[in-house]
């Protein structure tokens, strides 16, 4: 039995790397092993050990070592070559650039700022400027902008650099997947020709950096499952650490490495539940796996998330441009801060003039402006919103009722009027809908010079506090009960549309509920007939700022909503290569870059993929129908085996990172898709070497095995030659726009959608 | 032969029909009370009226089935479509009957109960368990409530149950028997139906799909029989579970657009050639309008942009201000617009810029795709001119105008090349309603397009039209209709306008083929997104599952009588209990048998898991959807994924009775507990009575105690 498995595996490899001459030697395999084989279906299950195990096997492997080696350092030359070259055309900030250029330059001059996106990769960026001698001097302002004398190659080349191990990893996963030199060598060939991953690896943007960790993780993770014969050794603990760094590095640059996360936790799933179902092991080896995991893939990477936080965090002291996301206890610990070592009255008094801010978490400040509520929204009276940045309009002033003059503290219980300071309005509810949450009142700016009637009255509470309590300023959580129809002042989070300048709703609930939409702080805080006493701020600690800016990233995304009139890209476009992004230059005199898939390379994925179910149906449907393949050729369950079990994986990694695309409501651009696309390259290699091998299933020997080296070099020649028409869309463009006769792309704009 | 008797035996299970006679009288007595509008009956009544007078409309909120059916009801009971659906309370007239409306979907929500009988009878559990599910179903107050007035959800509950039972009976029948085939087609028609009635149906039309492949997958394994007995049964399943539903989608539609053959009120939402199948409305104007436009030809152009609303190619005697608010220049010359109204001053005249003449000759000198034009504009004789300034809404594109020479050497940039882009042959003709066609501004190669922006008063609030240069193709704001056309007759500028003023008239019918039609009216119904703003009852999927929340559907005008939609607290627990409990169970015996422990014999295991995959998969389809959906929801929505939890409960209360429990005094126990448990559904029902029937009318205080949550609307009448 053993003898029959190490030939097996021999002829198996052997078949890739010997000359035809060496295979004639064996014999047609339907006649040698037709009758062998009867228990193929053991074989099949036995395969993971036939493929590591034994001795034999290595020594299989260590033949053909050299040229997987060879063909190794041709990848990495190449993917190197072609993501390097040109790395400092255009002189110019290209794209979202702006975005994650500055915020490099923020890291460097540690200013606090506020992005939707973890830190991770902008660190890395910073990190990049910095150590190549970017002094984070260069403002960033807009697309175009010329670098000049600033050090921005280093940056671009970091991004590069990390762009250039996709095709790497591609082709490692592959060969692991497949144990085919062919299949990792289409697919690495489809990724290092692809103008769109050149593109998009060529800048200083975070995607990357995403792609690089998700590749590593899907690589260990794929090393892993291969070490699960010999479990707990050191190579198996390694790449489980790897594959747990490299989920946290993905997670910690974008949300959308939760998608990796999925696709490992899948993976990790199905195999203790192999495991499980092992009777061979212990209760307790099956407890052991299950820890191993839990540590690695669980809390391994969710201390090196927090990790990067922490860094985050410790490295921007200086009070920026995102101070205002942040709760008032969040900004007192950012040097340059109002809040930071504040000095003001101790406790609010009549006559004040305050901000006063929300405590859900990123709420904003209670906010005017002179804009009226649009007709058919409640009353026509002046708005009044929530607002996240430090503004003139959010403040206002504390009066009596009765307007009466005397300096007095406000206590619990107290009636007060709040006037807004810039237009005079009172702070007003009565009983009309709210304008995005209908089962709450309207609160809307009222009267003038602080005249308006009795909805204007609102009753002082502290929370936790008994009648007569004082109200501390910063460190009183404070409610406002409207007096008229007793509901409570309200932020709803929600965000208003066009009219409201997109600020956040504020209503008033009927429902008493203490929560933090209803409970407000008092932050400035001016009194001159008051004396300022330092007033020193509980530190948050760690986790609750972890928190927050969690909370404020996540409706960050939410928040960015496509805008009407504004031509989206749609989740479907991306696969067939509908349209690009415009990167750099618009005229006909520029530079221009677009970014832009190789068109055969993605249509030839999108048949793969097609391909692809047809060929998992067939040869599934002819397994559980029990149709015999045994005169056909041995490596049949091989062949299957990797379509279902590699192919499968990959298959899952594509959805996983394109499908919940489907359901998101924020605005999408085609760079989204190039995760999947890698997925779905690496499918193409699996799915098109499997096809060609299986050549001798229309035709007999000899030809059949032309027929599959003719289509590899086809395949090959079809990339290359197409990367040749469409490299300009990387490496710039300049003269005439694509649909004139004399441009240099001409004939090539094969869609009116496509932009060049 | 004949000398046996003739002998008719009849089984007639007393359980069953006397759980239908219950339903029946829950469901049915007093349908109409009360005699006024109920909740969403304001929104199904006003496509109610315009099925009666036959005129087109659109709605994106569900296929047209379930439309059709409340129409057939109201049909039969005579209603004439004269009422005016404005307002939730507003009292229907004598004349309507109020129980016909009602009745359909009342039927249909009792017949709801011995399907849930029977269903659980096809999953292979006792009649015990079945009465028990037929009792949860039949005291679900909220049910009651959903099936009692003129709305969709019983309808749908009916049938998504219906095609289960079906594709069970077809399941559970000997292999030989022919007739199972009959149960499959009537799985494949009620399929067809839920999802006719309401795109909610499609999660459990997929469920029932993806059951049935399963179950095909064990067939093609099945290596006794042979390839052609699988190919043929394979084959049945997919003409009785795909083709079948697919092509009566499509004759739910035929049936729509069969009926409703006038024009409407959402005539503009439509296509212009669409409109132009409709009696009255834009074909009456279009009517014989001569189809190819020749140089000469008076036309109006219509945006093919569907927003902001549909408008026509307009200017005026007003021109763009010297400068705009914000300190920008402008051209001064005449204002060009979209307009939303039909307009004289929306006619165009096609001029060839080699000839003054501004009549068609005779024959016409037909406009072909590629051909270079100027457009004239009727009244004001000014030509359509683009040149390289701002536009004043849109910044980045060129100003669109009719010229005015001001002799500050601003030269007339006018000549347009015409392309018309869904054309089949190159140099095709510009043809009337038929042909989408672009403006390409011949100097600058820009294209004529609406930017969506409102002008401001300067420009009468009407739709800014600005040429862009980089074209995003197939943007559907780039595409313009010629609408009504005629042939210029008149030379003279006053005759010109004269007959500008005059209707275009003459005969002949255009039509499109039905398949056109309703591949139109789908994508339509798809993308046509209406403002979505909270509703005071709306609430979001995760307080549905505690309910908390309910929908007040009508109060009485002058006492406390109400309805409100509000579950049987007592069933909404027991049901979330259950499905808590299944999955607890099922994770506990996946993980023994994986380890080799086999707790439970492979029959009752099989009947385990597929009580889990219908009821648990049926309520995990229709709930997690919601979740990821940003629409206006409301409680009625969970109805479909609750009433799978009521199948559930009892199934898995059987289970635990015959596998989980061995001794008798434990059996017994469970047994009173269920009794209990009976019994206080019973008395919750009863309670919730009042709010359920809207009679008797409680007193203020009855309706506090009512309250039970904090979180319900419950209303008071202040006295």
């Amino acid at each position: 039995e053993v003898r029959l498995e190490e030939c097996i595996s021999q002829w198996h490899k052997t078949r890739d790397s010997s000359t035809v001459r060496n295979r004639k030697v064996f014999p047609s395999p339907a006649q040698t092993h037709q009758s062998p084989i009867t228990p193929e279906s053991k074989i099949k299950r036995d395969d993971t050990p036939c493929s590591n195990g034994s001795s034999g096997d290595f020594s299989a492997r260590a033949s053909v070592d050299s040229p997987n080696q060879l063909l190794l350092i041709v990848v990495t030359g190449l993917s190197f070559a072609t993501r390097l070259y040109k790395i400092t055309e255009p002189p110019h900030v290209c794209w979202d650039e702006t975005h994650f250029g500055k915020m490099g330059s923020y890291y460097i001059n540690r200013t606090f700022f506020f992005d939707v996106h973890p830190p991770l990769g902008k660190m890395l960026i910073a990190l990049a400027g910095y150590m190549t001698g970017y002094d984070g001097s260069f403002p960033f302002v807009k697309p175009g902008d010329k670098y000049e004398h600033h050090n921005y190659w280093g940056m671009r080349g970091f991004c590069a650099m990390l762009g250039s191990f996709l095709p790497i990893f591609a082709y490692l996963i592959v060969q692991e997947l497949s144990r085919s030199h062919t299949a990792a060598l289409i697919t690495a060939a489809l990724l290092i020709f692809d103008t769109g991953c050149i593109t998009i690896s060529q800048y200083i943007l975070l995607d990357p950096i995403l792609m690089f960790f998700i590749m590593a993780a899907v690589l260990s993770m794929v090393k892993f499952n291969q070490q699960s014969s010999r479990p707990f050794t050191a190579p198996w603990w390694l790449w489980l650490v790897l594959c747990g760094a490299a989920l946290a590095g993905a997670l910690g640059v974008k949300f959308v490495g939760l998608f990796v996360i999925f696709l490992v936790g899948l993976n990790t799933a199905g195999d203790l539940w192999r495991i499980l179902g092992d009777l061979s092991l212990s209760l307790v080896d099956v407890a052991k796996h299950f820890l191993a995991r839990v540590v690695g893939l669980i809390l391994l990477p969710l201390f090196l998330y927090v990790l990067v936080f922490a860094v985050h965090f410790a490295l921007l002291n200086k009070s920026g441009p995102g101070d205002g996301f942040f709760s008032s206890t969040f900004q007192s610990r950012l040097i340059g801060n109002n809040l930071n070592n504040v000095s003001m009255p101790e406790y609010l008094a009549y006559g004040s003039t305050i901000s006063v801010k929300n405590l859900r978490i990123a709420g904003g400040y209670l906010h005017s402006h002179w804009h009226l509520y649009p007709e058919g929204v409640g009353a026509k009276q002046q708005q009044v919103t929530a607002y996240l940045h430090k503004d003139y309009n959010n403040m206002w002033l504390v009066h009596k009722p009765d307007n009466d003059k005397t300096p007095d503290l406000v206590r619990h219980g107290d009636i007060i009027r709040l006037e807004h300071k810039e237009t005079t309005r009172n702070l007003h509810s009565h009983l009309h809908q709210a304008p995005l949450t209908k089962k709450h009142f309207q609160v809307t700016g009222y009267g003038i010079n602080g005249t308006g009637d009795a909805n204007d009255l609102w009753q002082v509470e502290v929370c936790g506090g008994r009648r007569g309590d004082l109200v501390k300023v910063l460190r009183s959580k404070v409610r406002f009960l409207h007096k008229a129809t007793g509901c409570v002042l309200y932020s709803s989070g929600k965000t208003l549309p066009k009219w409201g300048w997109e600020q956040v709703e504020v209503t008033c609930s009927p429902y008493l509920k203490e929560t933090p939409s209803s409970q407000w702080n008092i932050e400035d805080h001016i009194n001159p007939r008051l004396p300022n006493i330092s007033l020193s701020l509980l530190k948050p600690n760690f986790l609750e700022i972890l928190l927050e800016s969690h909370i404020v990233m996540i409706r960050g995304n939410s928040g960015l909503k496509p805008k009407d009139n504004e031509m989206n890209s749609k989740p479907w476009h991306w696969p067939i290569n509908y349209q690009g992004l415009r990167f750099s230059g618009v005229n006909e005199t520029e530079y221009r870059v677009y970014l832009l898939g190789n068109p055969v390379v993605w249509w030839i994925n999108l048949a793969s993929l097609g391909l692809y179910l047809i060929m998992v149906a067939v040869s599934s449907i002819a397994i559980q129908r029990g149709i015999s393949l045994q005169q056909k050729r041995l490596g049949k369950f091989q062949h299957s085996d990797i379509l279902t079990g590699g192919g499968g994986l990959l298959l899952l990694g594509w959805l996983l990172h394109y499908a919940p695309f489907y359901v998101m409501g924020r605005v999408l651009y085609y760079h989204h898709y190039f995760p999947a696309m890698l997925f779905s390259s690496m499918l193409t290699g699996v799915t098109l070497d499997t096809l060609l091998r299986n050549a001798d299933l229309l035709l007999c020997q000899p030809y059949s095995d032309w027929l599959q080296r003719g289509g590899q070099m086809v395949l090959l020649f079809t990339v290359l030659y197409s990367f040749y028409l469409f490299h300009p869309l990387s490496y710039g463009m300049t003269g005439p726009l694509a649909h004139e006769p004399e441009s240099a792309m001409a004939g090539l704009k094969w869609m009116d959608s496509w932009e060049f | 032969m004949l000398q046996l008797p003739l002998v008719v035996t009849a089984r007639l299970d007393l359980v069953l029909v006397l759980v239908t006679l219950l339903s029946l009288w829950t469901r049915l007595s007093g349908l109409g009370y009360p005699g006024a509008v109920v909740f969403d009956e304001v929104y199904y009544g006003q496509f109610l009226s315009l099925y009666m007078k036959r005129t087109f409309f659109i709605d994106d909120s569900g296929p047209p089935l379930g439309h059709a059916l409340l129409a057939l009801g109201a049909y039969l009971g005579g209603f004439d479509g004269n009422f005016v659906w404005n307002r939730i309370g507003a009292a229907y007239p004598c004349s309507l009957s109020v129980w016909s409306l009602r009745l359909l979907p009342a039927l249909g929500g009792a017949l709801c109960v011995p399907l849930g009988y029977l269903l659980i009878l096809e999953l292979r559990c006792s009649h015990l368990s079945a009465l028990g599910a037929a009792l949860l179903l039949l005291l679900e107050n909220s049910l009651i409530v959903q099936s009692r007035f003129m709305l969709l959800e019983s309808l749908l509950i009916f049938f998504v149950l219906l095609a289960f039972f079906s594709y069970l009976r077809f399941h559970n029948a000997p292999g030989r028997c022919w007739s199972r085939y009959g149960w499959l087609l009537l799985s494949g028609v009620s399929c067809a139906a839920a999802v006719g009635v309401k795109y909610t149906g499609l999660f459990s039309y997929l469920l029932l799909l993806g059951v049935a492949s399963l179950h095909s997958w064990k067939l093609i394994g099945d290596q006794a029989q042979s390839h052609m007995s699988v190919c043929v049964q394979c084959g049945w399943k997919v003409l009785c579970l795909l083709v079948v539903p697919v092509l009566l989608y499509v004759f739910w539609f035929y049936v729509h657009l069969s009926i409703l053959q006038r024009s409407g009120p959402h005539d503009q939402l439509m296509s212009s050639a669409f409109q132009a199948s409709l009696q009255g409305g834009l074909s009456r104007v279009t009517r014989g309008q001569p189809l190819q436009v020749a140089f000469g030809s008076q036309v109006t152009l219509r945006s093919s942009a569907p927003r902001p609303v549909p408008c026509w190619l307009h200017s005026h005697k007003a021109n763009y201000p010297i400068r705009y608010e914000n300190g920008r220049g402008s051209s001064h010359q005449q204002q060009v617009t979209c307009y939303a109204f039909k307009d004289v001053n929306n006619w165009w005249i096609i001029k060839d810029p080699a000839r003054q003449e501004l009549v068609v000759d005779s024959p016409p000198r037909l406009v072909r795709h590629g051909d270079i034009i100027q457009l004239v504009h009727g009244m004001t004789s000014r030509l359509l001119n683009s040149h390289d300034v701002a536009a004043p809404m849109s910044p980045h594109a060129q100003e669109v105008s009719g010229y005015i020479d001001f002799n500050v050497s601003m030269a007339t940039q006018n000549l347009w090349r015409l392309e018309i882009y869904n054309r089949e042959a190159e140099s095709e003709e510009w043809k009337t309603i038929v042909s989408e066609v672009r403006l390409v501004h011949v100097n600058t190669s820009a294209v004529l397009k609406l930017s969506g922006l409102l002008l401001p008063d300067w420009g009468f609030r009407q739709m800014e039209v600005v040429a862009e240069k980089l074209l995003k193709a197939h943007s559907g704001s780039l595409g313009w209709t010629v609408e009504e056309h005629r042939y210029g007759t008149s030379q003279e500028q006053k005759e010109r306008e004269a007959e500008l003023h005059s209707p275009t008239h003459i005969d002949i019918d255009r039509k499109i083929s039905f398949w056109s039609k309703f591949t139109e009216l789908q994508w339509k119904m798809l993308t046509v997104k209406q403002e979505e703003s909270e509703h005071k009852y709306s609430s979001a999927p995760l307080e549905w599952i505690a309910m908390e929340t309910n929908i007040a559907y009508w109060l009485h005008p002058s006492s406390n009588a109400q309805i409100h939609l509000i579950g049987n607290p007592v069933s909404w627990g027991v049901a979330n209990l259950s499905l808590l409990a299944y999955q607890l169970l099922a994770a506990l015996y996946l993980l023994r048998r994986r380890r080799g422990f086999r707790d439970l014999p492979d029959g009752a295991w099989q009947r385990f898991a597929s009580v889990g995959l219908l009821c648990g998969g049926g309520w995990a389809v229709n709930f997690l959807p919601f979740l990821l959906m940003e629409r206006t929801l409301f409680l009625y929505h969970y109805l479909p994924a609750l009433c799978y939890l009521y199948l559930l409960s009892p199934a898995l209360l059987e289970h635990i009775h015959t596998h989980l429990l061995s001794s008798r005094t434990s059996r017994h126990m469970l047994a009173v507990c269920t009794a209990a448990v009976l019994l206080s559904i019973f008395l919750s029902y009863w309670t919730f009575c009042p709010l359920t029937y809207g009679n008797p009318e409680l007193t203020a205080n009855q309706l506090q105690a009512l309250k039970w949550r904090d979180s319900w609307d419950i209303l008071y009448r202040r006295r």
